[in-house]
């Protein structure tokens, strides 16, 4: 059984239709990363997974239970689905360690005491644990999307998902963001990326999901899509990063 | 004619411009309250509610205040109601002051980025609690400068107030003026004392301006 069933999904913005019928499933500990160009509805894709969009065709489910369409509050969608964004948005008001406790306290109603436990351990995972008390200004891009990513996780959910997560970092900073990926993959974590290093996406990825004006258009494990691919749109994709 | 010494002159001046602090003190605090319930009605309620608040803010912001003091006092007598200069001018000067206050805030809470509120809601809070937690405390910081700044425009506008037959510190200029006739001196103390009370506020405003953008918050 699937934990992530995408079912001829369908989206769009005006006239504009950005998903034009995807099909998906991510089976649990499951690492997939999404390439393509920009315009071709990977950010939409990954954004309807959490219900930040709306689509309008198709359902999601989430361990055989229906995620989309109002079926999940905010609250019980946030303790399945995470996401950690290119820009951060981290509360600038609010210090590293409360950053990471408000969701937990505030939403799941966890003693504070409990909540601080929680988030430690995230800071920890994400090697974060010095700068428990400083504001997210005073860190730099990479340190302030692992606290990011901590944040996300305090809320235990089932999936994580990351919305082009080096993007915004200065080249020498986005090493660190990838290790802590990499090791919240080989702990078994299901992660959905959308991104542009394709570097991280064959290594580390299992499996690789290349979508072309709002469809997949090829997917597969990275080894076989990066030497292989069977269509030219990809080849010539593949060729325009390279 | 009576003989005034400067001194005179100034206890007097003195004595109404407790009033003008007063009048200040009661339109900034009333505006502030009905400015704050404008302003989350306008970020959340329903359209015709949004529309109502936007015209209120549109009128009080698109005419004279002059006018609005004329119409809650000569307006109330027309209408039946026997109000004093007193009420006349709390009224008008609170709702001149809550409809800009609204529009100050409203731009406040809208300068906090679209990410924040994403934040809050794939974290999972509903959208009292992203207000609560994430959005106010955020807009509030943004907000004091502009506000303290905004003071002074209500203590000024309480000037205005001497049309109507309120004693503050312009209306008691030009009666002191009436009898001892120094129009330099008087006019040049009652726009002193202006100056004593707005001076400070514009430069605290300034002050947080400076604390806010230059902490290099983002």
């Amino acid at each position: 059984m699937a934990l992530v069933a995408v079912n001829d999904l369908h989206k769009s913005f005006g006239d504009l239709e950005v998903l034009k019928g995807i099909d998906l499933e991510i089976e649990a500990g499951e690492v997939v990363s999404v390439i393509g160009r920009s315009g071709s509805g990977k950010s939409t894709f990954l954004r309807c997974l959490n219900q930040l969009e709306h689509h309008d065709w198709g359902t999601i489910h989430l361990a055989d239970q229906r995620l989309d369409g109002g079926a999940m509050s905010p609250g019980e969608l946030s303790q399945n689905v995470g996401m950690v964004f290119q820009s951060f948005n981290l509360f600038p008001h609010k210090t590293v360690i409360e950053n990471v406790m408000l969701a937990p306290v505030v939403v799941k109603q966890t003693p504070r005491a409990e909540a601080r436990q929680i988030a430690e351990q995230m800071l920890d995972k994400v090697g974060m644990l010095e700068k428990i008390d400083a504001y997210p200004a005073q860190l730099s891009g990479g340190q302030q999307q692992r606290v990011a990513i901590a944040r996300a996780l305090a809320m235990q959910p089932k999936v994580l998902l990351c919305d082009e997560v080096t993007s915004a970092l200065d080249p020498e900073l986005v090493g660190e963001v990838l290790h802590v990926l990499e090791s919240l993959a080989a702990e078994g974590m299901t992660l959905i990326l959308v991104t542009h290093e394709m570097k991280f996406a064959r290594d580390v990825s299992h499996r690789v999901v290349f979508m072309h004006h709002g469809h997949i258009h090829e997917a597969g494990d990275p080894q076989t899509l990066f030497t292989q691919p069977k269509t030219p749109e990809l080849s010539q994709f593949i060729a325009s990063i390279l | 004619m009576t003989d005034f010494t400067l001194w005179d002159i100034v206890r007097n001046l003195l004595l109404a411009g407790r009033w003008t602090v007063v009048l200040s003190l009661i339109a900034f605090a009333g505006g502030a309250c009905v400015g704050l319930m404008l302003t989350l009605l306008r970020m959340g309620g329903l359209w015709p509610i949004r529309w109502l608040v936007r015209l209120y803010v549109d009128l009080f912001q698109g005419t004279p205040l002059l006018m609005q003091l004329f119409l809650a006092y000569f307006g109330a007598a027309v209408l039946g109601f026997d109000i004093s200069a007193w009420t006349a001018a709390s009224v008008a000067l609170t709702l001149f002051t809550s409809a800009f206050l609204c529009d100050i805030w409203r731009g406040c809470v809208e300068a906090v980025p679209s990410g924040q509120w994403q934040a809050a809601r794939v974290l999972g809070l509903n959208y009292l609690q992203s207000m609560r937690h994430v959005i106010l405390p955020q807009a509030l910081r943004l907000a004091v400068p502009p506000t303290v700044g905004f003071s002074v425009q209500v203590i000024k506008g309480t000037a205005l107030a001497s049309v109507i037959g309120f004693v503050e510190l312009t209306k008691a200029g030009t009666m002191l003026n009436n009898a001892a006739f120094a129009p330099f001196t008087i006019f040049a103390l009652v726009a002193l004392g202006y100056f004593i009370l707005c001076y400070p506020l514009s430069r605290y405003a300034r002050y947080l301006e400076r604390k806010l953008y230059g902490a290099g918050s983002r």
